[in-house]
């Protein structure tokens, strides 16, 4: 997951002389009272692949636009290779947006919409023909250069728009939910592209997106927003690993969620005491979580075995009912009903044949986990 | 499905066409007209335009005339424009609402009144009268029709296109050029056509503003009808009209060649 495989790590927001290419300081946006974004300081990193993540309205779209330039802060202060960009206009920032409502060129034809930013700059002609036919080629529009914006299907603008924003190969690249129109096997191999271009080009990007895997596809890190404010910034295996909250960790992926009370064994582990009479559940902390202080056990679905009898050696184990199943080809997630009443979701591989699968409904199960599958919450 | 041409559309069109065209059209055949009477055919003579060319006074005002509704409506459409533009761009602002009424007043301002308001100012400030008066108040008064008709195309125009223009390396000004004007194109030359007819037949604000030496063609056909009408006056009627003809079809060819450009050059671009 995320760029961990092989080669060399590519962190360098764990290396304190590392200069950001993005700065945002302590930065407010304000539209009237409502408060947009929210004391929002970030560091974002060159040749990152950094996604925002978050629901609709937590203010993904107006950050954006303050690097675009088509907002400015209220408060704070936005850096851009170490230089204020408050008072830089849009058309001077070494930045390219794709739009969320993708802002095509009506009057324009899909070819000159790409060719528009090339023009521009001081590219000579006989380059820009290239570089738009490549783009072309990219996005897989050749057939449909020369027909206007109105004359392609949403999917096909999703992609001219993708294509005029990557055309100028900027410093920073920022895309507003670039692929939300596209068929998940377009979607897939754009996505790949994009990382491609990234490395070959060694562009910086920002992509907004409602996707979470598309998140953890793409991303080298991603932050989870709220309300203006960002949660938590991490790689996607952390986020998803070692979510610092129930908000992040119900934002990415499933996951089960169980109020209790903690008690801290040592430096790494605490017991969650969640029911009475019922054996605590062990796991590892995460965030700063007190002794005797309420807290919530997050465990995902997959890390949950389903078995028949109890398993001799497993740190935790609970009983239960089938109560459905979902089958989603590759996998099953169970859904099972404590004797305590909460419903737990565990996920099976469904590496045997139909026949032999082994649970159905109304069956007694127990569910268990190893001692460091959990992470234990104090929000 | 009857098409694209079911008998309403016809005869729907047809009716639009005749009543637009069918008096123009009677104008145009008498124009052609042996006898001096008006309403009477007489066979076919080219001897009103003959004697219209050694007509002085009616050539002078038809060149006033088209001089004036030329100059009159350019700057009456940048000028309205602009305003049209700062009104539904700047958003809010101290005494918005005052400024953007002051814009839409002289719509409803009788025509004696603006006519005459001119022809004080110009007195006071001693602006002889003439072609550039004419002008003047004829910019005055069309600005505000210009301004009217390309505001209502802007209110529902995207800015984030203007925003992605900027972006992609536009000055606000390039912006304005290459992606805005064009979209709005049909609505400021609308504006402008509006402004030119407008300027065209308007009499009354013309007299007050007009000098001795720059008297207009409307001016000069409603002192002449009042003796009775000549069969020049058709004559010069068809001129104009077929001027304005002219330039529409010149026009059309001239933005149609631009595009079969632009698609050569798409052309080339994907032979690569
Ligand atoms: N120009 C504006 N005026 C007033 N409110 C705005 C404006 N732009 C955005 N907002 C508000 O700011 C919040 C964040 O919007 P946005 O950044 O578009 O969210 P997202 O892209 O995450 O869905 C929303 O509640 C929206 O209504
Ligand atoms: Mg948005």
């Amino acid at each position: 997951m995320g760029q961990s495989n092989g080669k060399q790590v590519f962190a360098p927001w764990e290396n304190p002389e590392e200069k950001p290419i993005i700065r945002f300081g302590g930065v407010t946006k304000r539209f009237g009272d409502f408060t947009a974004i929210d004391d929002l300081t970030l560091d974002i990193y060159a040749r990152e692949f950094f996604a925002l993540l978050g629901p609709s309205g937590c203010g993904k779209t107006t950050l954006m636009r303050m690097l675009a330039g088509f907002e400015s802060p209220s408060a704070g202060t936005i850096e851009l290779d170490g230089k204020d960009i408050a008072a830089v206009p849009p058309n001077k920032r070494a930045v390219n947006m794709m739009f969320q409502s993708y802002a095509l060129f009506p009057h324009l034809s899909v070819y000159e919409n790409i060719a528009f930013g090339l023009k521009r700059s001081s590219m000579p002609k006989a380059d820009v023909d290239g570089r738009v036919g490549e783009m072309l080629r990219l996005t897989r529009l050749e057939a449909f250069a020369r027909r206007k914006p109105h004359q392609i299907s949403g999917g096909q603008r999703q992609r001219v728009a993708l294509a005029r924003s990557l055309a100028k190969a900027p410093k920073l690249l920022l895309l507003d939910e670039p692929m939300g129109a596209l068929d998940k096997k377009l979607r897939q191999d754009t996505q790949f592209e994009l990382m491609d271009i990234q490395e070959k080009t060694g562009t910086t990007f920002v992509i907004v997106t409602h996707d979470q895997e598309e998140a953890m596809t793409v991303a080298s890190r991603v932050a989870v927003m709220d309300h203006g404010r960002i949660v938590q910034v991490a790689t996607p295996d952390r986020i998803y690993e070692m979510p610092n909250s129930v908000y992040v960790a119900d934002f990415i992926g499933d996951v089960n969620i169980i109020k209790g009370n903690a008690k801290r064994l040592d430096e790494a582990k605490t017991e969650v005491h969640w029911a009475e009479g019922q054996a605590p559940f062990l796991g590892t902390t995460n965030s700063e979580v007190q002794s005797g202080a309420a807290c919530f056990f997050a465990i995902r679905p997959e890390k949950v075995a389903i078995t028949m009898d109890r398993p001799k050696s497993a740190a935790n184990a609970v009983s239960g009912k089938v109560l459905d199943i979902a089958y989603l080809g590759n996998i099953s997630t169970y859904h099972v009903k404590l004797a305590t009443g909460e419903i737990f979701k565990a996920q099976m591989a469904n590496d045997r044949r139909i026949a032999r699968r082994s649970f159905t409904w109304d069956d007694k199960v127990w569910l268990s986990w190893t001692d460091t599958a959990g992470v234990i919450l104090a929000r | 499905m009857t098409g694209r041409f079911s008998w309403f559309n016809i005869t729907a069109l047809t009716l639009g066409f005749a009543f637009l065209y069918l008096p123009m059209l009677i104008l145009i055949v008498y124009s052609f007209n042996e006898s001096r009477l008006v309403t009477v055919w007489a066979g076919f003579s080219t001897k009103w335009y003959v004697s219209l060319m050694g007509n002085d006074a009616f050539l002078d005002a038809a060149w006033v005339t088209l001089k004036v509704a030329v100059m009159s409506s350019t700057l009456a459409t940048v000028l309205g424009t602009m305003a049209a533009y700062v009104m539904v761009r700047s958003g809010r602002f101290l005494g918005r609402t005052l400024f953007s009424g002051m814009i839409y007043a002289p719509l409803v301002m009788p025509e004696v009144i603006t006519g005459l308001s001119l022809l004080l100012f110009f007195i006071a400030i001693g602006l002889d009268r003439g072609v550039v008066t004419i002008v003047l108040a004829h910019t005055t008064f069309a600005m505000c029709y210009v301004s009217v008709v390309v505001s209502a195309r802007l209110v529902s125009f995207d800015r984030q296109l203007e925003e992605a223009a900027l972006d992609l390396g536009c000055t606000p000004f390039d912006a304005f050029k290459s992606v805005t004007l064009p979209i709005i194109a049909p609505a400021v030359i609308a504006g402008w056509l509006l402004a030119f007819t407008l300027s065209l037949d308007d009499l009354v604000i013309a007299s007050f503003t007009s000098g001795p030496s720059s008297t207009t063609l409307p001016i000069k056909i409603f002192s002449a009808v009042r003796l009775g009408v000549s069969p020049e006056i058709n004559a010069l009627s068809t001129i104009m009209i077929a001027i304005v003809t002219l330039g529409v079809i010149v026009a059309s060819l001239i933005s149609k060649r631009a595009i079969v450009r632009q698609q050569e050059d798409e052309q080339k671009a994907l032979q690569k």
